[in-house]
């Protein structure tokens, strides 16, 4: 299967990062991550990070960056390259402990054609 | 959370302070009480909501599990938070919170028990809630709340809640209850 994860660098991106990896390992899923530069985390940052979590496990990770609006870039690299499933991180909740969707996420779930997985 | 929060104009109240007793719908004897800090109350309400029905669960709260039951009322207990408790004897019957947001506004939600819905006991418990944060100096109140949940919308609006943000999946609500400096 064709997985592309989004990758912003949050603690549920890196959660994320985790699992979409074992789990491509497991299933021999091709898995591309989609850099999504943030004010914490530069794309070479993103990178490394990406990196750290593949290496050793054999699993050869195709990277890509992605600018501006991070939710219609994913759905749009999603849908035009064929990819059988998008995987974000999202875990936000608020200060009460309701779930919440970024914009990302939400934008992503109301729009992509390509299935989604939100790992939390 | 986001600092660009809306608030009414007008201030709404005043609202009822607890303790408060009254008799419901279904004539049960019910009072209103903030919550003691005892372990017993909490206690009663992990019971209230490890009996509660999923299909009245919020965005993900009250969490399914007795553990994460637990580990939930541990934040919203903590000392820096508000609660009330609707008692019905010994039951807890209903619990309303108010939790600081970090911007000196303060998160509210609200949960029945499904025996005890659509008999008064709503109204009374958010209204005490309210009365008792003013009490407390608090001045602004917001919630979210999934926009299919009328009854939920009409409690809101009937004690003074206001939308104030609808561009995403829930609706934001939000309250004044006492004047601020800004």
């Amino acid at each position: 299967m064709k997985v592309l994860l989004g990758f912003g660098g949050s603690q549920a991106s890196l959660e994320a990062l985790e699992r979409t990896v074992d789990r491509a390992v497991a299933a021999g899923d091709e898995l591309t991550v989609a850099l999504a530069e943030t004010e914490g985390a530069s794309h070479d940052e993103l990178a490394d990070r990406v990196e750290d979590a593949a290496e050793g496990t054999g699993l050869s990770v195709d990277l890509r960056e992605i600018e501006g609006n991070h939710g219609s870039e994913l759905v749009a690299l999603a849908e035009s390259e064929g990819f059988d499933e998008l995987v974000l991180g999202s875990n936000t909740t608020s200060p009460m402990g309701k779930i919440t969707l970024n914009k990302t996420a939400e934008f992503v779930l109301l729009n992509s054609h390509v299935t989604v997985t939100l790992v939390r | 959370m986001t600092t660009d929060r809306r608030y009414p104009e007008t201030v709404s109240g005043p609202f009822e302070v607890p303790p408060v007793a009254f008799v419901d719908r279904e004539e049960r004897d019910i009072e209103i009480r903030p919550h003691d800090g005892s372990e017993t109350e909490y206690e009663a309400l992990v019971e209230m909501y490890t009996a509660f029905d999923p299909s009245d669960r919020a965005q993900g709260i009250p969490p399914g599990k007795e553990e994460r039951v637990r580990t939930w009322l541990d934040g919203i207990l903590a000392d820096d938070c508000l609660n009330v408790i609707a008692w019905d004897g010994e039951i807890a019957a209903g619990h309303s919170t108010l939790v600081p947001d970090g911007d000196d506004d303060y998160e509210l939600a609200i949960f029945v028990l499904q025996d005890y819905q659509q008999a008064g006991i709503g109204t009374h418990l958010i209204e005490s809630l309210l009365g008792y944060g003013d009490e407390h100096g608090i001045s602004k109140v917001w919630l979210t709340v999934e926009r299919w949940n009328h009854p939920a919308v009409s409690l809101y609006e009937k004690v003074g809640f206001e939308t104030t943000g609808a561009e995403s999946f829930e609706l934001e609500m939000a309250i004044r209850i006492d004047e601020d400096d800004n």
